[in-house]
């Protein structure tokens, strides 16, 4: 029966995950800790994969995630059955929500309760984000113990280098598949 | 095919459904996005799903969809398996532990480009502030988040509405 939490916990993230892919990383760092289907580092991989490959991260997330989840039951067959049990999920309620209200797009536009109800979920969004970020960024520079001997400073290095790299204004147009190679190299180089 | 997320979609959308198509005005493309981005979901599937009932009505916008998720499908599916197959070698774990950091960093991009559109006054800030707080420490779901995030930005906006 896991596929079937599978499709509800995408469906949940798809229902509530508002404003863009990157929305979807608190409910997945959530189902990460709730389920043990996969790692926080898990996790941290897969939204380097979603942010490198073709199409909406939201959805590369969801194939992966059900990917990782189905082949942990019985190998490639079920990461199948996972990856498109967990991306029908994900689209579902966007799906049934679109095809409802594009029958009375006018009125919908102008409704200023959704409007106003945005005004409080933007940056709600915002916080939860940052949140799972935060979350990310423990565990990526305190692989092990929170202590100054688990202390990643060779990450640390790293991340305030692409942080001064990324805002320079010549860099600031690359592509994040650029950024995410140059670390996977450094990655290697430093033994990281 | 597109790269990074919903709004690396527009340009292509533009030239392919607007000119070449011709599915849908350059306007109501904008309306699409605008209302992809205000309702639940991945911003780009609001939209596949919007032109797709427009033009071919409810069969049309379930196959657009489909056809938008299928590269990701086969692309992920496929990257996923090799990564797993790999994941042993010692300098593959190296790469990505390089990687998760470059992650870490292009999440807080991401975070402060949200910031300029999200946080636009006192009430936003305050709930920024709190939701990221009580996100971290706390392990309540994100779901009771967005609810209250909603319902209070509904309140606040319509109460003090006449000032603003």
């Amino acid at each position: 029966m896991i596929f079937l939490k599978l499709f509800f916990e995408f469906f949940k993230t798809g229902l509530f995950a508002v404003g863009g892919g990157m929305a979807t990383i608190p409910f997945l760092y959530e189902l990460a800790d709730s389920t043990g289907w996969f790692t926080r580092n898990d996790l941290a991989n897969m939204i380097a994969v979603s942010e490198s490959t073709p199409g909406p991260i939201g959805v590369n997330m969801a194939t992966y995630v059900g990917f990782i989840t189905g082949s942990n039951i019985a190998g490639i067959p079920t990461a199948i059955l996972g990856a498109v049990t967990a991306t029908l999920g994900l689209i579902m309620p966007a799906v049934i929500i679109i095809l409802i209200i594009a029958s009375f797009l006018k009125s919908f536009r102008d409704n200023k309760y959704l409007d106003s109800a945005f005004y409080g979920l933007r940056p709600a969004s915002t916080g939860l984000i940052t949140a799972a970020g935060l979350s990310v960024a423990v565990t990526v520079i305190f692989p092990q113990t929170v202590s100054l001997a688990g202390f990643n400073w060779k990450g640390f290095i790293l991340a305030a280098v692409l942080i001064v790299l990324m805002n320079i204004k010549k860099l600031k147009k690359l592509h994040p598949i650029v950024f995410i190679a140059a670390s996977a190299v450094a990655g290697v180089v430093f033994s990281m | 095919m597109t790269f990074g997320g919903g709004y690396a979609m527009l340009p292509i959308l533009q030239r392919e459904i607007v000119e070449n198509k011709k599915w849908a005005t350059e306007e109501e493309l904008m309306d699409y996005f605008a209302i992809g981005q205000c309702t639940p979901g991945i911003i780009a599937v609001n939209t596949a799903t919007f032109i797709g009932k427009k033009t071919k009505g409810v069969l049309g916008g379930i196959f657009a969809t489909l056809g938008l998720v299928f590269p990701s499908l086969i692309i992920i599916s496929l990257l996923a398996g090799v990564i797993e197959a790999f994941s042993d070698i010692v300098w593959v774990q190296h790469a990505f532990g390089g990687i998760r950091v470059c992650v870490c960093v292009l999440i807080i991009n991401a975070v402060v480009k949200l910031l300029k559109k999200a946080v636009i006054d006192k009430f936003s800030f305050a709930v920024f502030l709190a939701v990221a707080l009580a996100a971290f420490f706390t392990d309540l779901s994100p779901v009771i988040f967005v609810l209250i995030a909603a319902v209070l930005g509904i309140v606040i906006k319509n109460a003090g509405g006449k000032k603003a």
